[in-house]
């Protein structure tokens, strides 16, 4: 995945397509997409499906940040600029969901 | 170009030549362009509004009771929150077939296939193949108008709901879904369906119409004149980001 990029930047007479890394990257989506949904259909809901699903979801996240918008390929300080505020997001998430499980529990046993 | 040879004083008309002082643009941080830089940051940002769609999506989802009996005895009730899959579980022309979550699992796989079409284009913009770009432009706006179209048919079903309907606290039964009732559960429910996913079909509409324009652009030969194809970067890192955003709808409205 990682070999294509640096000689297809180099600009100048029409070369040959390389693609092989992007069908790579693609299959990679397709293959963890169809795993989310073996899990759906085979496992019982619950905290861990849901821990396997978001686990999934950031390794395709990952492939399409990294491959696809070529994150990868940019200089450290601007990887950096986009990881730092987006894993505070993900914080936020998770304080926030445990927080709703709170304000539910909370409202149930307002009256007893 | 006459109208700038008379208001220059050497009296020859020129391009606007890039600027390469340090404060002019020809300085480039992180060592990408102006132009990618801001793209990055502006995507950021909406990550920022799609996060706060997602997390008030989960901390209102926690905030309602779960179904706790077995998933095959599951009823809608607006008492607790609704299996996705007993949701969405509808498929174009076939019409009372039980199919959970096969038709979001095709728009994913056409969105996903969008954004390779996208990459594509962007590959063969490198090396200046002016027709490989169209080709790719082409396929990348038949799958992003696509998409927009199940999604147009998904809200269409969503809406009107199924036959049996729900019923209600009052007594009556009730089909389908709008802002302030819904068959499947919780008021709430459509309402985060109808935003998140508004919300996100809205920027895949944007993106087909920014394509839409690039194809244009790359047919009269724009970018080939300007001498690279760095706008097809720009908006792939965009088509890139709602297919991200999708990524994540997908995982906490359709699977979770």
């Amino acid at each position: 995945m990682a070999t294509a990029p640096a000689e297809t930047l180099a600009p100048g007479e029409i070369a040959k397509p390389n693609t092989a890394w992007i069908w790579k990257t693609f299959f990679v989506l397709v293959g963890i997409t169809a795993v989310e949904f073996v899990f759906v259909f085979l496992m019982k809901a619950g905290t861990l499906r849901n821990s396997i699903f978001i686990v999934l979801t950031i390794f395709k996240a990952f492939f399409i940040v990294a491959e696809f918008m070529h994150l990868k390929h940019e200089t450290k300080g601007l990887i950096w600029t986009i990881l730092v505020p987006f894993s505070l997001l993900i914080w936020l998430l998770v304080a926030l969901i445990t927080e709703g499980a709170y304000v539910g529990e909370a409202l149930q046993n307002m009256f007893s | 170009m006459a109208h700038d040879v008379s208001l220059q004083s050497t009296g020859t008309a020129t391009l606007d030549a890039p600027r390469t002082g340090t404060w002019d643009g020809g300085n480039e941080p992180f060592k990408a362009s102006y132009g990618k830089l801001m793209m990055w940051f502006f995507l950021l940002s909406d990550a920022f509004t799609f996060a706060a769609f997602l997390t008030t999506y989960g901390l209102i989802r926690h905030k309602h009771a779960v179904f706790t009996g077995e998933a095959k005895d599951f009823v809608f009730n607006t008492a607790y929150w609704p299996i996705p899959d007993h949701v969405f579980n509808a498929f174009p022309g076939l019409h009372g077939v039980n199919l959970p979550l096969a038709f979001v699992a095709l728009m994913t796989m056409i969105l996903i296939f969008s954004s390779v079409t996208m990459v594509l284009a962007v590959e063969a913009g490198h090396r200046m193949d002016k027709a490989d770009v169209q080709k790719w432009l082409l396929w990348t706006i038949l799958f992003g108008a696509t998409f927009i179209s199940s999604q147009a048919w998904e809200w269409s079903h969503f809406i009107h709901g199924t036959e049996a309907g729900t019923t209600m606290a009052d007594g009556t039964v009730f089909h389908g879904a709008n802002l302030a009732a819904n068959q499947y559960g919780p008021v709430l429910f459509a309402d985060l369906f109808f935003f998140i996913t508004g919300f996100h079909g809205t920027h895949v509409f944007s993106g087909v119409c920014l394509l839409i324009w690039c194809f244009i652009a790359t047919t009269n030969g724009t970018f080939h004149k300007r001498g690279h194809y760095e706008m097809i970067e720009k908006i792939g890192l965009y088509w890139h980001f709602v297919d991200l955003v999708w990524v994540f709808v997908f995982t906490f409205f359709y699977l979770v």
